[in-house]
């Protein structure tokens, strides 16, 4: 079977051979699981069963396992306060596990903004909209710096004030309302103006997850590269392409892993592919077919 | 594309990224910008509270001190609100705190933005009562009011009813709520009580609502009484002709007669 391309319906030919289902595994288990992480605060409020408490800022589970956000515990050191013991030991917990399970994990699993960016990236393929430009890919650790630096200047976590990231999972959690000027400025950026803008280009949360997984284990490899027809399916739907063509077709490197910390781990590629080119591995992993 | 204009075109990226993310940035202030402490007066913090900058630098956000509070007094502040969004506040007219023995909400706080050495309620200062308004107060009119008093948590240290004459009627007291900021710890529990349609006495930030002495005043009674006797001596008793039989500052003309009581309004029977 040739490749059929068709930029405006990536994954046509997955979901002819394997089915629909098999064609949007990962993309429905990430929704289960973002939508499942906002449930578990959830059930206190609504059914007196306490699951998880606070928001994704910081929270406490079953009373015992604290989780603090890294980013945030960092914005506070900045602004030139030392976070409380719990804090600490919840950032210690929550670095550990996306530096081995993969950084970015956050965004593509985790974080609500992504159901956001992702309509918005799948209606831009959809309408054929090429409009815009988007900045620079290094952007986002410009803007994390200086969210640092804004903090140790006005000693007081500035960027928090806006950060879509946290507003929109704090007012969904907690049923506050403001978000959505939020949500819809995001929609509309990454729709009209860039492509994957806010995730891919200027979020800063996802800059420094990203930094934190650099050597994960949990990677995606390329190792049926041989059976690679060309079809561009695999870049269409991907948060960060740029990600895929040194593991896919070996550019400046032999390994079939996709190494680069930009990749979110979020499956797509495995999703879309008729030719089962991509699967989940370990760092390790260097099997592969070419 | 030759190497050079390779290097050139990345360093030129570089600097559109950095400016991007600097015009970014500078949108973040205009966005926040409000005047220092902005908060309004009656947005009142939790127990245990850092000051406000050192409260905004350490607070992540995350509610789980609204979560832990038993009474919903707390809640956390919308985006765009006039306090700091996402942060926790209280509002005494609406649910003010039941000050928990245990403080639960200071012990939930995961970053000490709600410092734990707070361990005794009676030593949170949340805000300070103060009763604003002396011109509809029921207790200033001369009714029984007493509502905020009976209320108070720390009643007769936190607030006291102060009895002086009452010049209107010359024969009743007033019976006026007094608030003693040495144990008030701004609950609310007098504003939300107030029986009146707008509260007459409110918590309001401590350093909205106390005043200070310079720092060479000293009050005299204080300073006799630590002394154990008067610091200038004893007062020169200079004679007054007519009552020189009398103890002294004994100024009543006629000895059997009561004592005046105040301001005499010529009332009789």
């Amino acid at each position: 079977m040739s490749a059929t391309r068709n930029p405006l319906h990536p994954g046509r030919d997955a979901v002819r051979d394997k089915g629909w289902l098999a064609a949007h595994r990962y993309l429905i288990l990430r929704r289960v699981s973002q939508l499942g992480i906002l449930l578990l605060f959830m059930t206190g409020p609504w059914f007196g069963l306490w699951i998880a408490k606070g928001n994704l800022a910081s929270s406490l589970t079953l009373d015992i396992l604290p989780l603090t956000d890294p980013y945030l515990f960092v914005q506070s050191l900045a602004a030139g306060f030392m976070p409380a013991s719990a804090a600490l030991i919840g950032a210690a917990i929550v670095i550990a596990f996306y530096a081995l399970f993969g950084g970015r994990l956050y965004c593509a699993w985790v974080c609500p903004v992504n159901v956001v960016t992702d309509a918005a990236a799948w209606l831009r393929r959809r309408l054929g909209l090429k409009s815009g430009r988007a900045p620079d890919g290094n952007t986002r650790y410009w803007v994390l710096a200086g969210s640092l630096l804004l903090a140790a200047f006005t000693g007081t976590l500035m960027w928090e004030v806006v950060n879509p990231v946290s507003i929109l999972q704090r007012s969904l959690i907690f049923g506050l309302s403001g978000s959505l000027a939020v949500v819809l400025a995001i929609f509309a950026y990454d729709l009209l103006v860039a492509s994957r803008g806010w995730c891919g280009h200027l979020c800063p949360m996802g800059a420094f997850y990203g930094l934190l997984g650099q050597k994960s284990l949990v990677r995606i490899t390329a190792d049926q590269r041989g059976k690679c027809d060309d079809c561009m399916d695999c870049f269409a739907v991907c948060p960060e392409p740029q990600v895929i063509r040194p593991a896919l077709k070996k550019a400046g490197q032999d390994s079939p892993l996709i190494l680069d910390a930009d990749c979110t781990n979020c499956g797509r590629c495995i999703d879309v592919c008729n030719k089962h080119v991509f699967h989940f591995t370990h760092r390790f992993d260097q099997r592969s077919d070419s | 594309m030759s190497p050079a204009s390779l290097a050139r075109r990345k360093f030129l990226n570089g600097i559109a990224a950095a400016a991007g993310g600097g015009a970014l940035l500078s949108l973040v202030p205009l966005l926040a910008a409000r005047p220092a402490g902005a908060n309004p007066a009656q947005a009142l913090r939790p127990p245990g509270a850092l000051n406000e900058p050192d409260f905004l630098a350490a607070c992540v956000r995350c509610g789980l001190c609204v979560r832990d509070c038993p009474y919903d007094t707390l809640v956390l502040a919308p985006v765009g609100g006039e306090v700091t969004g996402g942060t926790p506040y209280f509002k005494a007219r609406s649910i003010p705190c039941e000050m928990c023995e245990d403080i639960p909400c200071v012990k939930a706080c995961p970053t000490g933005a709600l410092n734990p050495k707070l361990t005794d309620i009676h030593d949170a200062r949340m805000g300070l009562a103060v009763l604003s308004d002396h011109e509809t107060c029921l207790n200033y009119l001369g009714l029984r009011c007493d509502v905020c008093y009976r209320v108070c948590p720390v009643i007769d240290k936190a607030i006291t009813l102060e009895s002086i004459h009452n010049p209107r009627s010359d024969r009743h007291a007033l019976l006026l709520p007094t608030v003693h900021s040495d144990h008030c710890t701004g609950c609310g529990k007098c504003e939300a009580a107030c029986v009146l349609p707008e509260a007459a006495i409110k918590v309001m930030p401590v350093a909205l609502a106390k005043g200070a002495l310079p720092d060479h005043y000293r009050k005299g009674w204080e300073e006799k009484a630590r002394h154990g006797s008067s610091l200038i001596g004893d007062q020169v008793e200079m004679p007054v002709r007519g009552l020189e039989d009398k103890a002294y500052g004994d100024v009543r003309v006629d000895r059997d007669a009561p004592p005046p009581a105040g301001i005499n309004s010529g009332w009789k029977p």
